[in-house]
């Protein structure tokens, strides 16, 4: 036994080299406790600290808010996005929800971005991208040890699948100079899914049925910004209740984008920058060669206009416009879509789900409540914004109002 | 080793002051403590084939990939699906330092954190099962110093079992495919220089991640003086803490479970660095060392021992 030295040395209280009291015994119990508590009030009161300090501005008008949004131009920026969505869309066994109805484009392992976008619309995601002039752009979503990046860089446009080493390479034509020509390349989506474009959205559907007005400060991803506040008016039908954007009060950039239901809970989509930074991103953050080895699909030039649209990121109007050859009842917030399909209902919530539309509406059906009106029966099947009117006799009628005023569309249209 | 002399040439200049009080031990003291611990567990058979264990692993997966893949063909290509095998795995024949990343991805759910409850749960209740804990304290190194001890034996443990997955993944990748420019999983290529710090980056990270279950098996450790009964327990709260952290009804829960956090090393694959569940981990990991270690001091001075 090597380890038994002689004594030398005696021990002082805390080495303990004399029997402990019973007292002392249970009082040493106290640290691993107090370790506890002071961890435990850390975790609950370094967020609330954190968030009472909301800026000091000086007061500025709505108008002059937006025109300093429209007025923005942040060129070069990079930083983390997270994007919540609730839209209370019943999740499937297996974690799968109706989104991947929509979704599914066979199981092949191509990093088609079309497949990535659905993801979105459900739960959490924190998207990291980055901007340098109208031809660069990067977004990645961040997964579980894996990355799907798409990168736009003059007329290349990349995707890159980390997880199967996959990529997905499209070019943009030689003749298209005009940056609008551009952006129809880039898979809209997904760049579509940063607060700046979203918000640029709403603002232009903000007409005489809606109150702006300014409400407060807020600080997001460290910057201090103006909280734009766009609510339908007193009267209106719809299942939104409001929608806050937080604009950066030094540059006009919409920081953090939210949609609240009128039925209060959690926002149904919550977009925002928790980290920001309107410096030139690094070099070599555009650059894109496929690794060796990785599977490349080029883009089918022919299907180009079939590709699905992307819904996760899409705001309310968009998905009462997405669905093509639709009549549109009513206006501003209370404007109801309808559809007469000739067999089984498409998936409503889903558009672009031209994948197995039977397999949804039944299964829509067995989420569906039974309704009875004027124009007959039918089935209500509603999310946290978005409810759509089933009728027996093959109409749809979807928007973002609530279950009576799509029972009165029905009843009108009748 | 100039910092542990410095007491003792202090200690010569006030020889009459340690008469009337006698000093405190030496640093150096509790460094001894510390090599003896660690060679005696590094000399036993259990380590020595445990770590072999741990070596093999990384040279299976090679293996495997590569006899996959001998057609030509890429890993998981010829089953359709959507290509998402298991972390790392489909980069491994490009890009040999993928081995490295993934076999840490395959052996931190499983196979290291066990290594780890067989090294920790052994640290004191083996001693005290085996009837040579008592001889350990007559030593007047202090219980506190000696549990120090086995602390920091314990945690050199997670980084040499750590090391020597990465290790050998590194000379079986190196062997077995290319080497080169490797593409991050943000899709930038970086030098493989750069890659290969990466790597030794990620091998820390993924030691770090194992400090925690490591502190609890110490705890463990302290409260029997079965080897077993404390191994088990701490290969079974493994288990159970990664079985709870897969049930979605309990997310509430799971930001404080320590496995929750271990794959986020791959966060260190990206550029840039996606740095908030990486420190969130070392947080996570840092609070079990606070409570788990405090705990086990409080029970281990205050514990009477009859073996």
């Amino acid at each position: 036994m090597a380890r038994i030295r002689p004594t030398q040395v005696a021990d002082d209280g805390f080495w303990d080299e004399e029997r402990p009291s019973r007292r002392k015994k249970a009082a040493r119990y106290a640290a691993p406790v107090a370790v506890a508590g002071i961890a435990a009030a850390t975790i609950g009161l370094v967020p609330a600290l954190a968030s009472t300090g909301d800026p000091n501005l000086p007061k500025i008008s709505a108008q002059e808010l937006i025109s300093k949004m429209a007025a923005s131009d942040a060129q070069q920026l990079s930083g983390s996005v997270k994007i919540t969505t609730d839209l209370g869309i019943p999740s499937l066994p297996g974690g799968g929800s109706l989104a991947d109805l929509g979704g599914a484009q066979g199981g092949d392992a191509s990093a088609a971005p079309e497949s990535k976008l659905m993801e979105l619309i459900s739960g959490s995601h924190t998207l990291r991208v980055a901007t340098d002039g109208p031809d660069k752009q990067r977004v990645s979503i961040v997964e579980n040890a894996a990355e799907y990046s798409m990168i736009h860089n003059g007329d290349e446009v990349w995707a890159y699948d980390s997880g199967s080493n996959s990529a997905y390479h499209a070019t943009a034509p030689k003749d298209a100079k005009a940056k609008g020509d551009h952006r129809q390349d880039v898979p809209k989506d997904l760049r579509d899914a940063t607060p700046q474009k979203i918000a640029k959205t709403v603002l232009s559907s903000v007409d005489d049925t809606t109150d702006v007005t300014v409400d407060g400060t807020s600080r997001v991803a460290g910057r201090d910004a103006y909280d734009l506040l766009i609510k339908p008016k007193q009267n209106s039908d719809s299942t939104v209740g409001s929608v806050r954007i937080a604009v950066d009060a030094d540059n006009g950039v919409p920081l953090k984008f939210t949609l609240s239901p009128k039925s209060g809970g959690k926002a149904i989509i919550d977009v925002g920058f928790t980290t920001v930074d309107f410096g030139k991103p690094k070099a070599g953050t555009f650059n894109f060669t496929p690794p060796k080895g990785a599977k490349v699909t080029e883009e089918p030039k022919a299907d180009r206009k079939d590709a699905p649209k992307g819904f996760g990121t899409k705001d309310f109007k968009d998905a009462q416009g997405a669905l093509s050859g639709l009549k549109v009842i009513g206006d501003g917030w209370d404007s109801v879509a309808r559809l007469d399909t000739p067999g089984g209902a498409a998936a409503p919530t889903a558009p672009g789900g031209d994948s197995g539309p039977g397999a949804a509406s039944g299964l829509l059906g067995g989420f569906g409540k039974e309704v009875k009106g004027k124009f007959g029966s039918g089935t209500v099947v509603s999310t946290r914004l978005v409810n759509a009117l089933l009728t027996d006799d093959g109409k749809v009628f979807v928007g973002a109002v609530d279950k009576d005023a799509l029972v009165k569309a029905a009843n009108a249209a009748k | 080793m100039s910092r542990v002399d410095e007491p003792r040439v202090a200690g010569t200049g006030a020889r009459a002051e340690r008469a009337a009080n006698p000093p405190r031990p030496s640093p150096l003291w509790a460094l001894a403590l510390f090599r003896s611990e660690l060679t005696t567990t590094l000399r036993r058979w259990r380590t020595l084939a445990l770590l072999g264990v741990l070596a093999l692993i990384p040279i299976l997966i090679g293996v495997a990939v590569k006899i996959e893949t001998s057609d030509g063909g890429s890993f998981g290509g010829g089953r359709g699906g959507d290509g998402q095998g298991p972390a790392f795995f489909a980069q491994i024949t490009n890009n040999g330092i993928f081995l490295v990343f993934a076999s840490l991805a395959a052996t931190l759910p499983v196979f290291l954190p066990m290594v780890i409850a067989v090294i920790a749960g052994d640290t004191i209740a083996g001693e005290a099962g085996s009837g040579t804990l008592r001889y350990l304290l007559v030593a007047p190194a202090g219980r506190t110093r000696l549990l120090l001890a086995k602390f920091t034996t314990t945690m050199a443990f997670c980084l040499i079992a750590t090391l020597v997955v990465a290790f050998s993944g590194l000379v079986t990748g190196a062997l077995l495919f290319p080497l080169g420019d490797v593409t991050l999983i943000s899709g930038i290529t970086v030098s493989f220089d750069e890659a290969l710090l990466r790597a030794l980056g990620v091998a820390a990270l993924v030691a770090l991640s194992l400090v925690g279950i490591a502190t609890v098996g110490l705890f463990i450790s302290t409260l029997t003086s079965s080897g077993i009964a404390a191994m088990a327990t701490t290969v079974g709260l493994v288990i159970t803490a990664q079985i709870l952290d897969t049930i979605p009804q309990l997310h509430a829960i799971h930001p404080y479970l320590f496995p929750h956090y271990w794959l986020s090393f791959a966060d260190l694959l990206r550029e840039p660095v996606y740095w908030d569940e990486l420190v969130k981990n070392l947080g996570l990991q840092g609070l079990y060392v606070a409570v788990f270690g405090s705990a086990a001091w409080a029970r281990f001075t205050a514990k009477d021992i009859t073996a």
